[in-house]
């Protein structure tokens, strides 16, 4: 691994946290959708009760198989739940119930785009567990009160743990594999991973390999950046955390295991990361196995019953789009990250029009600005890949050049109409061949000075024919005019 | 009531529902004779943390109105019931005889006072226990002390001492307990009523407030094994919001409880008949095995040879289970908290001592606000023997102790259902002791917790092996106290269980032994 203009190699490994697209929660029947009132959703079970008992919802256990299966890691035919016990006040139950020693999934990867546009890196994970989420408190301390004030709708909401191995070696790629992650969870419709509400969550480890003489390396202690809250700050506090961490080395020489593992926030405002107190950090969670729960078996047949759900992903798409379309690592990166609905758009269109680079210029300038501009998602698009396909059809047949085919394009999205209505609606008139004909043996007749600049040599003249054709018929298609015409020259020559 | 006996609950609850049906008696009859009998004892007695005097009252006439009109009733239509204070019921105070409950009241009911009420029993009221079922004496209750019906100035066993004694002090016909470790079984045979246990799973634990959930098992109480087959069948079945309960239909327990199992073999265990058990108890067992032998079942001895580590690995898993089940009541959100401006006013007072003092380290290690609401809350509002279990839970449960205590108590507790396993292949259910001695004095072993756990010795491997035993009388101690023995069995085999204590109790009378203070008692007028 290439250190960059870096004197080190970072190395990184991230903690993911991913709400899962259930309709209830993981142990109780409470809805879990974002944004109602604060304690609404909640139940004697969510908000641990006494005397209640949670009840596994198996949709949440077939959402954590299929991102295994699709993270391509080995799902436990057995696993269990566990306790681990700590006290906050947003955490109803004095502990939460997660998975220990036997999660749901081990091993398995991730391929993303590698940094240099050639090719993929493969990420390693080490594991994917099932959790219930935790409450929010909210500090109000602006009134100098600290006040707190704590939310359980969220509490008991099914969390998905993602641990990958250290095989991250700089912020960018760390955002790399989380943009690669959350597509892929989007794909499988696990998750809508929505940082601003909360559905997905990152916490980092880091530390730096910092060359010696000797060849070998000395290895800095490692560090938890917290508090990241978009995927660009993860970018930012990694590539923040790596310097402070050199800065540190050069200073005091710390090495791994000369100093207790730190906790450190990133600070969004002041842009830096703060260490976090040391008292938060040491905990000792008395992790034991749930016994209000039996552990979760899973059959052959299920398992591949939720193996035929995953549908195509990410990877595999961008690869057929390139080999079947002919397009570049770009185009089929541009359309896949718009999700499938947006990949089969442009497949129908790309097979009606059969032209697989003019689809695809297509679908990412004009499609894709429309969406942009109307806030649209591609199935509100009024005009559907075929009437968009017999357009760009046209276009190949020289029946429309691009302008005017813009300008149908732009009718259809406001008629919401065909290619055909649209050219009708617009006045275009397809100019019948022979009238075209006619229409330039009288022009090449009528300007023998242009004839003449034609023939020798100077091709730029014909435009001037271009424009007279144009005049006279503003229905003419430019460039068949000017085949045509130079077509004529050469035959009196 | 001219047809029931001064006692009305000395008639079997069979007997009961008859004269209910033929309108001898009426559900108003009842629930007045249960209030007069609780009004004329239980304030020597103390087995009641409330009574739902009105409503109860209220409820039986509704249920005599609704059988007057001919509708079809439940099964226990009418009926008195108490139960344990550990059990959810939706608008009732639930205080699982803690400081830290004494104002919850739950929004739900437990699964089984839900399967009561369909039932058509009527709630009488809510019996004592050791706070949070921790204990083996009732004494530990943050509220009153139990009294044994016996012998006033001796425990009533625990923790289920409110529903045994009630029992004893024909109070009620019925009453619903928990067992975690003997909890139903050491009061039923210290008050010389019949209790039982079930497999673990075969009741729902739905709202019984936990103590240890892999060794909890509710279940009933009353006089008679017949009178537990009743009750059972109500509580029993499988509950979707218990994943540990039981996916197996509910066997018809009363009407086959007369059924007589053909060729019986009962083991017992000669070891338990030794060193540390009172004479009264042996002779009390070796009074049975003849009594079981002469119904004509074959007696043969067995080994339990990892009974001798139950004490402990019990203590290890059950404190474990308590002190993680116990943190949820920590004065954030429901439940017992400590007065928030006397705290913040000491929190105050200590920095100011520090800051003068300029003791910096202790300055930084004081209790945030929110760290010292747990402390004061959990201290104020848990009894002694609730922290001992938690602080032992806890560190069982702690890096470092994991392996060597809980870990290696789980497999002990393997171990120990192989006993009983293999023991099952040949004999059908074992024969033993409930408690080494008859009931103890109040006070006897409060202050000396490894005797009182002790005292646990024979009950607590019932439940570490998740199967059924039936406690019921079957002697009287020299100074007359009652003495049970149990009958454990394979699990889900409470139909035997019940049909064998039926057959004993068809051929003694212990079970209808009444205590001394109801017979010295002057008549009711």
């Amino acid at each position: 691994m290439s250190m960059g203009d870096r004197p080190y190699k970072i190395v990184i490994g991230l903690e993911v946290h991913v709400q899962l697209l259930t309709e209830s929660k993981l142990f109780c029947g409470c809805s879990t959708k974002f944004g109602a009132p604060p304690n609404t959703q909640t139940c004697p079970v969510c908000i641990g009760m006494p005397g209640v008992l949670p009840v596994m919802n198996r949709k949440a256990f077939e959402l954590a198989v299929k991102t295994g299966l699709a993270l391509n890691g080995e799902i436990a035919r057995f696993s269990k739940w566990d306790r681990k016990n700590y006290y906050y006040p947003d955490l109803p139950k004095g502990y939460q119930i997660s998975q220990y020693d036997l999660p749901i999934c081990r091993g398995g990867y991730l391929d993303i785009p590698a940094e240099d546009g050639e090719g993929t890196r493969r990420i390693g994970i080490i594991r994917v567990h099932l959790e219930e989420d935790a409450g929010k408190s909210m500090h109000d301390e602006k009134a100098g009160r600290a006040d707190s004030r704590i939310d359980l709708n969220r509490a008991g909401t099914p969390l998905l743990e993602i641990v990958t191995k250290p095989d991250l070696h700089s912020p960018t790629e760390a955002k790399t594999f989380l943009t690669e992650l959350k597509l892929l969870l989007n794909y499988l419709e696990v998750s809508d991973c929505n940082m601003q509400e909360g559905s997905l969550r990152v916490d980092a480890n880091i530390n730096l390999h910092i060359p010696t003489d000797d060849g070998g390396h000395v290895a800095t202690p490692i560090v938890e950046v917290k508090n990241m809250n978009s995927f660009r700050a993860v970018e930012r506090a990694l590539t923040y955390e790596a310097q402070r961490q050199y800065e540190a080395f050069l200073e005091t020489g710390h090495k791994l295991g000369d100093v207790p593992k730190q906790t450190r926030g990133w600070d969004e405002d002041a842009q830096i990361t703060r260490p976090q107190r040391s008292k938060e950090e040491s905990s000792d969670y008395r992790y034991f196995p749930e016994p209000d729960l039996v552990p979760v078996t899973i059959t052959e047949e299920e398992l591949e019953r939720i193996r035929a759900t995953l549908g195509e992903l990410p990877a595999e798409i961008r690869r057929r789009l390139q080999t079947t379309y002919q397009i570049t690592a770009y185009d089929s990166d541009v359309i896949v990250n718009q999700g499938r609905a947006f990949v089969d758009y442009y497949c129908r269109l790309a097979q009606g029009c059969g032209d697989g680079k003019m689809a695809a210029n297509w679908v990412q300038q004009d499609v894709l600005r429309t969406l942009n501009e109307r806030q649209w998602t591609i199935a509100q698009f009024p005009v559907s890949a075929d009437n968009l396909a017999e357009l760009l059809r046209k276009v190949r047949a020289g029946e429309l050049d691009t302008a005017k085919a813009r300008m149908v394009f732009a009718e259809m999205v406001e008629q919401r109409c065909s290619a055909a209505e649209a050219v009708q609606r617009l006045g275009i008139v397809q100019v019948d061949e022979g009238e075209l004909r006619r229409l330039c043996e009288e022009l090449v007749a009528a300007n023998p000075r242009v004839v003449a600049e034609v023939k020798a040599g100077k091709d730029k003249a014909i435009g001037s024919l271009v424009g007279q054709a144009k005049k006279r018929n503003p229905n003419v298609n430019p460039a068949r005019v000017k085949e045509i015409c130079l077509e004529l020259i050469q035959r009196q020559a | 009531m001219t047809s029931l006996n001064r006692f009305p609950f000395d008639t079997s609850v069979t007997e009961l529902l008859v004269a209910l049906r033929d309108g001898r008696v009426t559900s108003q009859d009842l629930v007045q004779a249960a209030l007069a009998q609780i009004e004329r004892y239980d304030r020597r007695v103390g087995a009641f943390l409330a009574v739902r005097g009105e409503k109860a009252m209220d409820q039986a006439r509704e249920v005599d109105r609704r059988r007057a009109r001919g509708e079809k009733l439940g099964p226990l239509a009418g009926l008195p019931v108490a139960v344990k204070d550990n059990l959810c019921m939706e608008g009732e105070p639930t205080t699982c005889a803690s400081r830290m409950l004494a104002r919850f009241v739950p929004p739900y009911d437990a699964t089984v006072v839900a399967r009561l009420k369909a039932a058509d029993a009527i709630i009488i009221g809510k019996t004592n226990l050791d706070e949070f079922a921790m204990g083996g004496s009732t004494e530990t209750s943050a509220f009153q002390k139990t009294r044994n019906p016996w012998d006033l100035e001796r425990i009533p066993g625990g923790s289920s001492g409110g529903a045994a004694a009630c029992v004893a002090a024909r109070m009620v016909p019925l009453s619903v307990g928990s067992d975690t470790g003997g909890s139903i079984r050491q009061p039923a045979a210290l008050c010389g009523v019949t209790g039982l246990k079930p497999t673990y799973g075969r009741v729902s634990r739905f709202g019984l407030v936990a103590f240890a959930s892999s060794l909890d098992q509710i279940g009933p109480l009353a006089q008679s094994a017949e009178d537990c087959a009743l009750l059972l069948e109500v509580l029993a079945g499988h509950d979707p919001r218990d994943a540990t309960s039981i996916n197996r239909s509910v066997p018809p327990y009363r009407e086959v409880i007369s059924h007589r199992p053909e060729s019986i073999k009962i083991g017992y265990v000669p070891e338990m008949l030794s060193d540390g058990v009172s004479p009264d108890v042996v002779r009390t067992m070796e009074e049975a095995l003849n009594v079981f032998r002469s119904l004509g079942a074959e007696i043969r001895e067995v080994r339990l040879p990892h009974a001798r580590y139950a004490v402990a690995t019990y203590y290890i898993i059950a404190c474990s289970e308590a002190s993680s089940n116990l943190a949820r009541y920590d004065g954030v959100h429901y439940g017992y908290r400590t007065d928030e401006k006397a705290m913040l006013a000491e929190l105050a007072e200590e920095r100011r001592r520090l800051q003068q003092e300029g003791n910096l380290a202790a300055l930084d290690d004081l209790d945030t606000a929110l760290v010292r609401l747990y402390r004061k809350t959990r201290a104020e509002g848990f009894g002694a023997e609730v922290k001992r279990r938690i602080m032992l839970g806890t560190y069982a449960l702690s890096a470092g102790y994991y392996d060597a205590y809980y870990l290696k108590a789980l497999k002990v507790r393997r171990l120990i259902r192989q006993d009983y396993d293999r023991a099952f292949e040949t004999v059908d259910m074992i024969l033993g002791p409930v408690t080494p001695a008859p009931a103890f004095r109040i006070g006897e072993k409060i202050n000396d917790p490894l005797a009182m756990y002790l005292f646990d010795l024979f009950t607590v491997s019932g439940n570490l092996a998740g199967i059924p035993a039936l406690a019921f009388p079957a002697g009287l101690s020299t100074e007359g106290l009652p003495i049970g023995v149990q009958l454990q069995g394979p699990p889900l085999s409470e139909e035997r269980l019940l049909q064998m204590g039926h057959l004993f109790q068809q051929v003694t009378d212990w079970h209808r032994r009444r205590p001394p203070l109801i017979e010295d008692s002057p008549q009711p007028a």
